[in-house]
């Protein structure tokens, strides 16, 4: 369906819906419930240089519509995740985004190295994982870091890098442009917030890492606020994630000035989400007076 | 695997704070369930709940298409399940992980060993292992009287012991207790119950082979997101509960 078509840097994406990272491991899992190939694109799960086993459990607690989680960035190591995990992806009709992570700039170029040998259409660089006790989100929370990470993987990558930002920030703007500048392609937002939850009997951390990420439609303002505001100060485009769980939905982070969106939480809740949307979608827009997903762009915004 | 919705028959409470629950389900789908699968149910409308609950399954009924689940209301998700009631539609995804390998084992004698809300899924692989002529044992462990349950329905599989915690119904103490008293024994052992029950039975019976089936707090169910790990024996690696699991030989992980 043409009206779903949107055109990013290195993804020609037949419709804006895409799982997120971390939720949708490498795809196999859901490939029971529906064929991939509907799928706008896939975010798989992060990888860094080596094998991470990640933090001890319990790693996730529900909280009120949403959740904490502290996985802690377990994967099998970049080789690994090329070798046994891309292949699987191939086989459908649908575009991978490889999330790269790291704990020192030179790991973060490392795995963007060794993603040069697979087939992935694009890169989300990993900057704002709140859960590893080295890296992740400090390289997200200062402009100039951001920025230095940012060009150092655009110059160790082949394909387009969009740069994952977090949401722990004062001035996520700031961070914005500093990657914008640095060669960002394209930016994904917003990753969790960082939160806690206390089991009230045992009077501790509900998670073993104490502190966790917030995700779910509790996040969704927070989302939609920072993508109306860096839409405002960048030219490239954004990939919109936060709470989202419905067509409707999609349409919000549409209309702030999202060009695409991932879908993370609420694929536990329904692991059909996505295709439902994608299904949903068209309605919606006709329901609100858009001919396409581009036309609906940024229309949120008091001069558009 | 597959996302059912289907309908609630009969919500009953059982015990303190423990609720038996029948739900439709097709025969076509009943016959592919193995004992010690569990399903992922969703809670309520709406996005309060975003993730399901794993429950695990108590028994298959193939010529009325049921299946029985029994939960223990712990917080506000199993006390919103507990609201179903006949005629009701539960969403779920059916069915999760793997179970007890029953076809793989040579036994004539096998102890099933459960603790309070682990003791469910036993009931239908024993059911199993007495249809493969296979004697069965159970251990059921429990806080106290008040808690008990299947108590009468385990007693159709064989010989049952009970123990309580503060001695209110049988013996007086753990599971392993009751081991001790009875000297009991069997070719392999089944456990299911709370992770210091499964230390303690993997202690007691470290020259038997056995197979436990873990809780761990779950995100998708199926194996995608990495919430339900447990590390592997020689802590190299982990195994994901919800879809490597919830069984796993006793020796295979660190509890």
């Amino acid at each position: 369906m043409s009206l779903l078509k949107v055109d990013l840097p290195g993804l020609a994406l037949k419709n804006p819906i895409m799982p997120a990272s971390g939720c949708f491991s490498f795809g196999k899992e859901y490939s029971q419930f529906y064929d991939l190939s509907k799928l706008g694109s896939i975010m798989v799960k992060a990888a860094t240089l080596h094998k991470r086993l990640g933090n001890d459990t319990p790693r996730v607690a529900e909280t009120k519509s949403g959740m904490l989680n502290a996985i802690g960035l377990q994967n099998p190591g970049v080789e690994t995740i090329i070798d046994q995990e891309l292949p699987f992806l191939a086989s459908f009709d649908v575009p991978v985004i490889a999330n790269v992570a790291g704990s020192t700039i030179e790991e973060y170029e490392q795995v963007a190295t060794a993603l040069r040998r697979s087939n992935i259409a694009a890169i989300e660089l990993n900057i704002s994982c709140p859960n590893v006790k080295e890296g992740g989100v400090q390289f997200g929370t200062d402009p100039e870091i951001a920025a230095e990470v940012t060009r150092r993987v655009k110059q160790a990558a082949n394909v387009p890098v969009y740069v994952k930002l977090s949401p722990n920030v004062t001035d996520i703007v700031a961070i914005a442009k500093a990657v914008e500048v640095a060669g960002a392609d394209g930016l994904t937002m917003i990753n969790t917030l960082t939160g806690m939850a206390i089991d009230l009997k045992k009077r501790r951390p509900l998670l073993n890492n104490g502190v966790g990420g917030l995700s779910g439609p509790a996040i969704k303002p927070v989302a939609i606020r920072m993508i109306y505001h860096v839409y405002e100060a960048v030219n490239i485009p954004i990939i919109g994630m936060g709470g989202i769980r419905s067509a409707e939905d999609v349409l919000e982070f549409l209309l702030a000035g999202a060009s695409a969106v991932a879908v993370g939480t609420a694929n536990f809740e329904n692991p059909l989400v996505c295709s439902d949307i994608i299904d949903d979608l068209p309605f919606v827009l006709n329901k609100y007076g858009f001919d396409s997903v581009t036309d609906a762009i940024g229309k949120g915004h008091v001069d558009a | 695997m597959k996302k059912l919705e289907t309908r609630v028959m009969s919500m009953e409470k059982i015990a303190q704070a423990t609720y038996q629950c029948v739900i439709h389900v097709e025969i076509d789908l009943l016959q592919t369930i193995k004992p010690g699968q569990f399903v992922h149910i969703k809670v309520g409308e709406g996005t309060e709940h975003m993730l399901r609950r794993p429950i695990s399954i108590c028994d298959l009924d193939f010529e009325n298409e049921t299946m029985t689940l029994i939960f223990k209301v712990f917080g506000q998700g199993t006390k919103q399940l507990q609201t179903l009631t006949a005629g009701d539609l539960i969403d779920l995804l059916i069915p999760c992980g793997n179970g007890y390998p029953i076809d793989e084992i040579e036994a004539s004698h096998v102890l099933l060993i459960g603790g309070g809300i682990g003791v469910p899924p036993l009931y239908y692989l024993g059911k199993q292992l007495v249809q493969k002529g296979i004697k069965v044992t159970s251990v059921l462990g429990f806080q106290s009287a008040s808690d008990v349950f299947y108590e009468e329905a385990f007693k159709t599989l064989g010989d049952v012991y009970v123990a309580t915690n503060d001695g209110s119904s049988g013996t007086h103490g753990f599971v392993t207790d009751v081991i001790d008293t009875a000297d009991l024994s069997g070719d392999y052992y089944f456990s299911c119950g709370p992770t210091l029950m499964l230390q303690a039975v993997e202690t007691k019976l470290s020259d038997t082979p056995g197979y436990l089936s873990l809780e761990e707090r779950m995100g998708c169910g199926i194996g995608a997101c990495y919430a339900c790990v447990v590390k592997t024996t020689d802590g190299a690696s982990t195994k994901k509960v919800c879809q490597d699991g919830p069984v796993f030989k006793a020796s295979e992980v660190q509890l």
